[in-house]
């Protein structure tokens, strides 16, 4: 069974981001890193192949100046190979041409299963993935929180308002996972090694065949309203009595 | 742009509509002189004049989908409208699984954008959004075809009924969708759940990192059951497995706007700050000084979680 999966290198959020002010798009310059919420279709993807006694993985992104990093650590996890597409004629571009772009890469991977986080922990869009079944002509089931493979069909345990359902859908299809859904590994010295010699293959849209026409633009940005500290009590052991006033003073209780 | 016409995609839930459908409802009859909702499911009818009230005047009515997922036959039947000449300005969806999918789907068929995260909607179709844990506003709009898809954030517009009457119900069929229609729901299961849904309660509690393993968790769990309010949690201990996706607060999960909102051992992620800032009242409760919730929080306690829930719970249980 081979399997995409759908991967974001993103600036790393434990640093603030930034919008660029003639552009208005996020400034990602710098190294960027494999988004954490991809982890687990990454790990989830090596397991199913893995059952299903062989096949590959392959990795699909989107990144600007050719950026690898993030792919490398999927890589690292067992991946088998990626395919980049990087292309200034890209920039900015919105989550419809970013799953044009996808399915275009997907179609010539080839794949039984494709995967995807719920959604990119920087754009938090999350329609990506759907637009990308949607173009394939494939059905999709999003928010899997467990999911196997039966034969030529996907059982997966969506997470609902109310709970959870449980959905079968025939391959080929996509499924976008949560957190959660399998624990991923760490890249091992040897996998990490491994990585540096796996193949990645560049394109430009162009070559996928991939017309960019982005219909949305940013139109201004401004500073949110800002939400002022109030009074801060250090603990001495009778900090709860604060609280239980507190939410007194609110008719809470 | 000024709207002549908006779909909203409606969600109900035992038979009545979702607060997120109404809030989108109030929000479409100020942008637009004719609001129309699409629904499915077998119980349109008995919700329909719920919807009336908020302003729809008519609802289309996919009808039961055959046990699919909603997704892929909704958008097939609205695309079809479209298609045929029964096209709106806008059409907005509430930011949930299964409108989610539809827009996404819908967005594909049509090929137009969809604006996602929208927490604000001007009458010219401008779009607000809150980014970088919700201390920037970006405005942006579109500039290609219409309709123009908003995924909108729920608890963005406040649900004001507008005094109309019952909506007309007109059934729409399901055009054939192929192979994509294939993902097929064989067993619901409905977790059991006691006292308020996180996204409608009046006093929202929320656990993190800080609590140190998933078993204090119970901790958040009690002191929510003694306010009525319901658990919630940050991304980091959902990503852990500690609690299960329907628990998070943030930019990735649920926004609240609860009366009062209890952070345990939150350190306040931007992530996790966007998702609960517009909170009434916030209270946070970390052993570290410098963490970034004390920022925003009215009162703020500098202790161990460990510490201070304990005595929290027995007050207040020495209350009741």
């Amino acid at each position: 069974m081979n399997v995409a999966v759908c991967v974001k290198q993103i600036p790393d959020p434990a640093t603030p981001g930034k919008l660029d002010p003639s552009t208005k798009t996020l400034v990602r310059e710098g190294k960027l890193i494999l988004d954490d919420s991809d982890a687990y279709g990454v790990e989830m993807a090596l397991q199913l192949v893995d059952k299903a006694g062989g096949g590959e993985v392959t990795l699909v992104s989107m990144a600007p100046n050719s950026e690898v990093s993030g792919l490398r650590t999927a890589l690292a996890m067992g991946a088998h190979k990626a395919i980049l597409v990087s292309d200034d004629a890209l920039k900015g571009s919105d989550a419809l041409t970013t799953a044009k772009v996808l399915a275009a890469a997907i179609q010539r991977a080839g794949a039984d299963l494709i995967l995807a986080a719920t959604e990119s922990t920087d754009g938090y869009t999350g329609t990506t993935p759907v637009q990308v079944a949607e173009l394939l002509g494939l059905p999709s089931v999003t928010f899997a929180k467990h999911i196997e493979v039966d034969g030529s069909t996907v059982k997966v345990n969506r997470q609902t308002e109310a709970g959870f359902d449980e959905v079968e859908c025939p391959l080929p299809c996509l499924v976008t996972v949560t957190a959660g859904v399998v624990e991923p590994r760490y890249p091992s010295f040897k996998g990490i090694m491994a990585a540096k010699g796996k193949p990645v293959e560049e394109l430009k849209a162009a070559d996928l065949g991939v017309e960019v026409a982005v219909g949305q633009q940013v139109t201004d940005v401004a500073p949110a309203e800002e939400r002022q500290a109030g009074e801060v009590v250090v603990d001495e052991g009778d900090a709860h009595e604060r609280i239980v006033q507190f939410l007194e003073q609110l008719k809470v209780i | 742009m000024a709207f002549q016409k908006v779909w909203v995609v409606a969600e109900a839930f035992e038979g009545k509509p979702l607060s997120a459908t109404l809030e989108l409802l109030t929000k479409a009859r100020e942008l637009g002189a004719t609001v129309e909702a699409w629904c499915w499911g077998g119980d349109v009818e008995a919700y329909a004049a719920g919807l009336g009230e908020y302003g729809a005047s008519k609802v289309y009515s996919v009808g039961d989908v055959g046990g699919v997922l909603p997704g892929v036959p909704v958008a097939a039947a609205m695309a079809e409208a479209v298609n045929g000449g029964n096209k709106p300005d806008a059409v907005l969806f509430s930011t949930g699984y299964d409108p989610r999918d539809i827009a996404g789907r819908l967005s594909a068929k049509l090929n137009v954008g969809v604006l996602s995260n929208v927490v604000g909607l001007a009458e010219d179709g401008t779009s607000e959004h809150a980014v970088f844990g919700g201390t920037t506003v970006v405005r942006a709009a579109f500039s290609g075809d219409t309709p123009y898809l908003y995924l909108v954030r729920p608890k963005s517009f406040a649900a004001e009924p507008g005094g109309g009457g019952a909506a007309t119900v007109e059934t729409v069929s399901v055009p054939d969708a192929g192979a994509a229609n294939g993902a097929k729901i064989v067993q619901r299961h409905v977790e059991e759940r006691t006292g308020p849904k996180l996204d409608e309660a009046a006093v929202v509690v929320s656990g993190g990192r800080g609590l140190g393993e998933a078993e204090k968790f119970s901790m958040i769990e009690e002191l929510a059951k003694l306010l009525k309010g319901a658990p919630g949690a940050s991304r980091a201990i959902v990503d852990a497995g500690w609690v299960p996706y329907s628990y998070q607060v943030g930019q990735t999960g649920k926004t609240v706007k609860p009366t009062v909102y209890i952070a345990c051992g939150i350190s306040g992620a931007t992530q996790h700050m966007v998702g609960m800032k517009g909170s009434k009242n916030i209270v946070a409760i970390n052993k570290d000084q410098e963490a970034p919730i004390f920022s925003i929080a009215d009162l703020g306690i500098v202790g161990d979680v460990h510490k201070v829930l304990p005595k929290l719970l027995d007050a207040l249980k020495n209350r009741s």
